[in-house]
Order: structure tokens, then sequence, then C-alpha cells
């Protein structure tokens, strides 16, 4: 399977199938075609989650409220206010203040669309099924999702607004300040599984519940803290300092309306369900069910439709458990009060990081210490080792096998055991 | 090079270069900064290009996510007005020009002295070496982000993708590090040590690389200058 591009396989399939009437196509155009696929499915990917959840916030909110919530618009449960509200903010004026720096203003919501949409690009959402399986993706993603700050403050300070202004500079220092403890904590379940591609982290974990991730006894409080800054990077409450708005009217979303203001909510809600499934790849096991019934699939029917189906389960297992953490994104912020921003910056700095650290620390020392006391790397599961299923062809063996690294499959946690030994 | 890898690697080679120039050419700090965001974020994506998908990813987690963020954030805890606007007179702009035009020829005389494409374009050599074979060490073929090391190799005028595939002759089994011998070529090194037995070697990025690099200084005492006059006449 060459996972370099998940469109890899279509652009193939294009060359030597071809379309209806054109017949085979050449290299570059069937990579294009592929490209377009599935830039329109992770495009369709990353509208969706938008209307979905706004929707789900708005019903949970009410709810926890002692409210109804939407109830007239599309049915007796309000499925269609999401586009009801998308309708109405298309309609409204796209207003520019006189003393915004205009250009800047009407970049900033750009930035962080883009921003929010490139993280996607490495999160596999069932087993090769991503836009690019990379060797560095936790890296690229971590990477990605910083710039979205960057956005936000442009936007801040392009409204020519003091409350934009004061929000944009709340949100760089506690997004500067987040950055670290929650890469620290996305980088544990990245040692004990011995790679930063995402693939392969949560290939690593399937099988079984009992091979999360989460069950690791360092990873797992590594999970809260990551979780929490999580929900902070994407301004949630009780971090959502950035807007404020008690305090500072809107904060940096003070002088924007209509389309544009709606783009940083579809970002928001992007990137909640981006960090969301990273939490899921990275702790939660990715695309396995918990039971072993993927694996056992894909043990029975290692390739075809077989694997294909097992794939699509695999698929929704995995929105299902994201969808989770979003509601349970949603569900913190309906029912704790917002933090002032210096308990915010305290949680970070004095909390957070010596937590952090110290997680990372005790996932480097845990299995050095269990192989010296019980001869194994894991109390609970299997050693990671007997945990990858199928074998994994990849392109160009030879250079694994001169490197002494056998790729029949365990190549990945061969590596990471012959790494932890001291 | 497949058309669709030439066309993105011109489109993102000219947003590098708009984006610098557009630092050069705006009055406003911030618009600076997000021009800045340009030229270092299709750095990043002409290294992905390439192949190296580590070096790519450092670069907008360093640049564009920590640096620059930086930048913004002490605009803004420093500016007085505003929207902050740097105003030169005509004379501070003649003379950076000047200077400004000299160090461009040093660079393009020594960009122009490297053998850049030794017949199908530096880009594709890199990524898949000469002979369709890249040279593979590490985990993964070159194809999936292996091509850092050559990179890297190649910024020290070392070019194992041309040079170790070069021929059965036992001068060219060793790693080259003495001076490369292409005529015209002064990358690095003592030229003529070698005989002409020798097989040529290929010149790498040396020296550009070098002379980049001394621009950095020259930017950075005159960052620390600038930054330095501006408070005396304040105090």
């Amino acid at each position: 399977m060459d996972t370099l591009l998940a469109a890899n396989s279509l652009a193939e399939y294009l060359q030597t199938n071809g379309v209806p009437f054109f017949g085979p196509l050449d290299e570059s155009t069937a990579m294009i075609f592929a490209a377009v696929v599935h830039v329109a499915l992770v495009g369709a990917w990353f509208g969706l989650p938008a209307g979905l959840f706004i929707w789900a916030e708005r019903k949970i909110s009410g709810r926890i409220q002692d409210r109804l919530g939407p109830t007239r618009c599309g049915g007796k449960f309000g499925w269609l206010q999401s586009l009801a509200d998308g309708i109405k903010l298309i309609q409204k004026e796209d207003l520019v203040p006189k003393d915004a720096d205009g250009l800047m203003f009407r970049l900033a919501p750009y930035i962080v669309v883009v921003a929010s949409f490139v993280g996607y690009i490495a999160l596999p959402f069932s087993d090769g099924w991503a836009a690019m399986t990379l060797d560095v993706g936790l890296f690229l993603t971590l990477a990605v999702l910083s710039l979205e700050v960057l956005g936000v403050i442009l936007a801040g300070y392009s409204s020519g607004s003091k409350w934009a202004l004061f929000g944009a500079m709340r949100e760089g220092a506690q997004m500067v300040s987040y950055e670290i403890p929650m890469a620290i904590c996305a980088l544990c379940p990245i040692v004990t599984a011995g790679t930063l591609n995402l693939n392969e982290v949560a290939l690593l974990q399937s099988g079984g519940a009992w091979n999360w991730n989460i069950l690791h006894p360092f990873n797992f409080f590594a999970f809260f803290v990551y979780f929490t800054c999580a929900t902070a990077s994407c301004k949630r409450a009780p971090f959502d300092l950035a807007e404020a708005e008690s305090e500072l009217v809107a904060g940096f979303l003070t002088e924007y309306s209509g389309f544009r203001w709606s783009l940083f909510f579809l970002a928001e809600y992007a990137s909640m369900f981006l960090v969301s499934g990273l939490a899921v790849v990275l702790f939660l096991g990715g695309w396995d069910d918990g039971f072993g019934i993927i694996t056992a699939i894909k043990t029975a029917f290692p390739d075809g439709l077989g694997n294909f189906i097992a794939n699509v389960i695999g698929l929704k297992v995995f929105l299902v458990k994201s969808s989770i953490l979003v509601c349970v994104q949603i569900w913190v912020r309906w029912t704790l009060p917002r933090l002032r921003i210096d308990q915010v910056m305290t949680t970070c700095l004095k909390y957070l990081i010596p937590i952090s650290c110290f997680l990372f620390a005790g996932t480097v020392a845990y299995p050095l210490v269990l192989a010296k006391m019980f001869g194994q790397t894991s109390i609970i599961g299997a050693p990671a080792g007997e945990r990858l299923v199928q074998p994994r062809e990849v392109p160009g063996s030879t250079s694994l096998e001169s490197n002494g690294i056998n790729p029949a499959g365990v190549q990945v946690s061969t590596a990471s055991a012959e790494r932890s030994q001291p | 090079m497949s058309t669709a890898e030439f066309i993105l690697f011109w489109l993102f080679a000219a947003l590098t270069c708009g984006g610098a120039i557009a630092v050069c050419v705006s009055q406003n700090v911030v618009r600076m900064a997000f021009s800045l965001v340009l030229t270092l974020g299709s750095t990043a994506v002409l290294f992905l290009l390439l192949g190296a998908d580590f070096v790519g990813a450092t670069q907008l987690l360093v640049y564009v996510g920590g640096t620059l963020v930086l930048i913004v954030f002490g605009v803004m805890l420093t500016a007085t007005g505003p929207f902050t606007r740097i105003k030169s007179s005509a004379a501070d702009g003649i003379l950076s020009g000047l200077i400004g035009v000299v160090f461009l020829f040093i660079v393009a005389s020594t960009v122009t002295s490297v053998d850049w494409d030794g017949g199908e374009g530096v880009a594709h050599k890199i990524a898949f070496g000469t002979h369709g074979k890249a040279v593979e060490s590490g985990f993964n073929p070159t194809q999936q982000g292996n091509t850092t090391r050559q990179l890297g190799l190649s910024f020290l005028s070392l070019r194992p993708d041309r040079d170790l595939n070069l021929g059965a002759q036992p001068a060219s089994s060793k790693v080259p590090n003495t001076a490369p011998v292409v005529p015209g070529a002064p990358a690095t090194g003592m030229p003529g040590v070698t005989s002409p037995s020798e097989p040529k070697l290929s010149t790498g990025y040396l020296l550009p690389f070098e002379i980049v690099s001394v621009h950095l200084l020259v930017v950075l005492v005159g960052a620390a200058y600038l930054a330095r006059t501006k408070r005396r006449t304040k105090s």
C-alpha cells in the first residue's frame, strides 16, 4: 500500500482504467483529478461538522440551561437551524470599519480557515484513509495548528478597535503558552508508539480497547492535559478570553459581521473536530472499535471488499468517538464559568507545563522500568509488536531490509522496542 | 518533473519572491509581517515539494507559528499609534537601495556559478536522484519524505545524489570531501588538487548559502543599531 497520498490509488486507477469517455489519463492529469476528489472530500468534512455541531451546541446548551433549544426550523428538533443561520449570515452586509486596515481585516478570516483546513491533511479517518500519510504527520499538524493564532491576532489588530486589540493580545498570550503543554502531551503517545506517523500510531492501538494508549498510566493523564489545552487552543470556554463577550463586547470578533464572522465559526468548529480527532488517534485507539471486531474482519479478509467494509466501519467508529469528544467540549463550555486572564496563564504556566513535563518523563521511563522489572514493556494489552494484524507492504522494501527492519508488519514496533532498550 | 509539480514549484517560488518584495515595499509593520508569512509559508511548501516533510513542517512551526507570532505580538505591545508605519527619508532609500544592489550582485554571481541543473531540473534531482534511483538511506524511500539528508548535504556542497552513482572508478567510491572540480565553479575549497583521472564531482550550494548567512548577520547588526538609536532619541 503506497501511503504517500491516498490520492495515489485513485490516480493509478484513472491511469490504468481511465474515465468512461476519455480513456486512460496521463500521470499528471490523473493526479490532479484524484487530488480534486480528495480535496472535495476533506472540504466537505470541513464544512459539515460546523453545521452539525452548531446545531448540537444550541440543542445541548438549551438542555443544560433548562430550555428546549431550536424547535421550529426543520421539524421537531430544529435540524435545519444551522442552515437558517448560514443563510441569515450570508445576507448580511460585509462591513469594514473606517479605522480598520482594510486588506488585513478582510484577509484574517481566510488565514484562520486555511490553517484549520490544512490541519486535516494528515488526520487519518480510517486505516490509510488520510489525505496524506506523512512520516511527520503529528508534527505537521501541530505546526499548522499554531498558524491559526496568527489569523486571530491579525483580525484583532486590523480591526482598529480596542476591544478587538485586547482580545487579540489575550489570544496571543494564551496560545503561545498553551501550545507547549499541548505539544508535550501529544508527544507522550508518540513515545509509546515510536512513530510520528498518525496512521501507524492508530494502527498500533488496534485489536481491542486494552491496547489503547489511554490505558497506559502516563498517557491516561496526558490525555486529560492534552484535552484541556486543546479546548484552550480552540478558544472554547472556559478559555474563551479572546471573545469574552461579557467583558470585551465580542473580543476579536467585535467588528466582524456576515460571512467573514461565520468563517471564524466555521474554523472554530472544524478545529474543535480536528483536535478531538487527534485525541482519538493518539489516545483512544483511532478507528478501533474496542472489541477487536474490525481487526477480526481485517484478519479474515486481508484485502478487497472485506477490508473496505472494515475501513468504513472504522471510519464510523472514528467519527463517533471524535463527535463524543466535541460534545464534551460543548458540555464543558456551558457548565464551567470563564477564567480570568491571570488564572488562564497560571493554569498553563504553573500547573499544566510542569505536569506535562513530568508525564513526558514518566512515559519515557515507564517501558524501561517495566522491562527491567517484569521483562515486558506493557502490563495491560499485548506488547506493541504483536498488535499489527496485517503485513503492510511498503514500497522500496529493499531499503527497509537493508536497515535490518523486517517489512512484514512489525517494523514500527520492533524499532520502538529496540529503541526503548537502554 | 511532472507538470503539476512544475506548476506548483513556480507558483510557490513566485509567492516566495513576491512576499519578500512586499516586505521591502510596504511601510506598515503588520503588513510586512503578513508578507513574511507568505514568504516563509511558501518556502515551507517548496521544502514539501522537494520531499523534505520534516524541514517543511519545522519551517512552519518555528518561523511562521513561532517567530512571526512573536513579531506581531511585539508590535502590538510596543505600538504607539493604531497602525505603526515606518517612514524613511529619500536619502535612506537611495543608500539602502545601493547596498541592496551590491548584495544582489554578490548573490547573483555566486548563484549563477553553481551548476544548478545537470540536465533535468534541480528539484527533481534532489528529490529523485540522477539516474531515477535515489540514494536510499533511512526508513522510507525518497518519495516519502527522505530527502532531508540530501538537501542538507547539498548545502554543504556534497551531492551524493549525483556523485555516489558516478561510476566504477575507485576514486569515486570515497565520499567527496575535497573540492568539486567543475571548471568555473568556485563553490568550495581549493581547485586543482585533483588529478584528471578522477571523475568530475557536482557542486553544491555552500557559497550561496554562506553569502545568505552573512546577509542575515548584516540584518542583525542593522536591527540592533536601529533599536538602540530609537531608544536614545526617546530618552
